[in-house]
């Protein structure tokens, strides 16, 4: 299996087998994530992390995984300090980038622009997030984190919950997790509910989603829910939207109404969608998820760059 | 009664037939006719045949290859190229959707980065030929009506 030079653009530029491979070589990273072992294997290389839209997990997850492999990091976490702001082209910018590291991360406001970079940079672009379209380490991360949690993801009961209508993780996760014969429910207020073109992807993988309105309903027998952030920008008024908001609370009340061992996942950030009395419960894996973010990225760094565990 | 062609024969050139009535302009637009030549261009519109209405595009003097106008095939999939030579049909061609298509269509996605003053070209692949259905290359995004969307 190839990954040196590779490009991270899509969940869907990978096969089953290559994403497998890709989450047993994150689990193999666990010890040297959390430092209680150390690696030097991409000492000498450069990492440029080019940030043209915010963010805190990803970026400072690549930040970290780059360094607990020895490598160095260059780059930007807001662009108004960069030439981008005199008119330079993201062709440009990621000429240039090229020519200074080994590999790039970017994260950008336009959908497709990672895949641009990808054709102007001859060393390997990473995809951390573009506009509201990908973001395959996010997805790579949640499944390692499911697959770490409940030692498979075929036949798990699934729930995604909140705006799945334009939420960047959630059409990636459901088009992943039907790859793997998961069984999913999608619960959304109508206003948000998921893209036709999503569910016949699901289909096509052989993978009928249920779809309700009823978030009590959907989690009865469900073995992990996946929350994400309601936008209140999608709401034409405050009434509406905390309306919606308040009928999709996750809470302890709530979660008593499911199984023992479901767990709650969370790309973060929250807002107001998980009561933080959650957090201390057995239920409450978002944090963990997030600190996944680091060997599932130390994992892609080194396969892009070469690096051998 | 006699039959009256509505444009009269050519002598050598191309005809493109068959195009879905109502498209001529675009597929004019797509091979970049009249810019790229100073040939004799006739266009018929709404032209009334057997299978309904269709247009129909004359260029005289100019054999356009077949290939190249396999870039039409998205907006008019049932057109026919026919090479005229002193009158006679000497080539007949049926345009193939091809499996990328390259700079005549634009993404609907007003944030997709193929929309941004960057120095590509839109990129499209196609998903389906009948009914044809193209995917973008950048965004990922399907795009709903073709038509609209030539640049």
């Amino acid at each position: 299996m190839k990954f040196k030079g590779r490009d991270i653009i899509s969940i869907k530029d990978f096969t089953k087998k290559e994403i497998d491979y890709i989450l047993d070589y994150s689990k193999k990273m666990l010890p040297y994530a959390k430092g209680e072992k150390h690696l030097n294997i991409l000492k000498g290389k450069v990492l440029s992390i080019l940030f043209f839209e915010p963010s805190t997990r990803t970026r400072l997850s690549f930040e970290t995984a780059m360094n607990r492999l020895e490598g160095r990091v260059v780059g930007f976490a807001d662009p108004s300090g960069t030439s981008q702001k005199k008119g330079e082209s993201l062709a440009d910018t990621i000429r240039m980038a090229d020519a200074y590291s080994d590999a790039i991360v970017i994260r950008h406001p336009h959908e497709g622009a990672a895949r641009l970079a990808g054709e102007f940079a001859k060393s390997p672009v990473l995809n951390a997030g573009d506009g509201a379209g990908r973001h395959p380490t996010q997805c790579l991360l949640d499944l390692f984190t499911i697959k770490t949690e409940k030692k498979k993801i075929k036949n798990n009961k699934i729930v995604l919950l909140g705006d799945l209508k334009y939420g960047r993780t959630v059409h990636s996760i459901a088009y992943a997790l039907s790859l793997y014969g998961a069984d999913l429910s999608f619960v959304s207020p109508s206003s948000l509910k998921m893209p036709n073109e999503v569910i016949n992807e699901c289909r096509s993988l052989g993978v009928e989603p249920k779809s309700t309105s009823s978030l009590e309903k959907a989690i009865k027998d469900a073995d992990v829910l996946y929350v994400t952030r309601i936008q209140r920008e999608r709401f034409p008024d405050a009434e509406e939207y905390n309306r919606v908001v308040g009928t999709y609370k996750v809470d302890k009340e709530l979660l008593e109404k499911g199984k023992k061992d479901l767990i709650v996942m969370h790309p973060l950030p929250r807002v107001t969608e998980i009561d933080p009395e959650v957090d201390s419960t057995p239920h409450a894996v978002y944090f963990k998820q997030a600190f996944n973010g680091v060997p599932v990225r130390m994992a892609l760094l080194s396969l892009v760059m070469g690096g051998k565990l | 009664m006699k039959k009256e062609l509505k444009i009269p024969q050519i002598k050598n050139g191309t005809v493109i037939d068959h195009i879905t009535a109502g498209n001529a302009v675009n597929v004019l637009h797509i091979l970049g006719i009249p810019r790229s030549s100073s040939s004799t261009v006739s266009v018929a519109m709404n032209v009334k045949s057997r299978f309904g209405k269709k247009d129909i595009v004359k260029v005289e003097n100019r054999e356009l290859d077949p290939n190249e106008l396999n870039k039409i095939a998205l907006i008019a999939p049932k057109a026919t190229i026919n090479i005229i030579r002193d009158y006679e049909v000497v080539k007949k061609h049926k345009v193939q959707i091809p499996d990328e298509i390259i700079g005549i269509i634009s993404c609907a996605n007003p944030t997709c980065v193929s929309n941004a003053k960057e120095p590509i070209k839109s990129r499209f692949k196609v998903i389906s030929k009948d009914p044809p259905r193209i995917k973008c290359y950048y965004c990922e995004r399907e795009l709903e009506d073709i038509n609209k969307s030539v640049i």
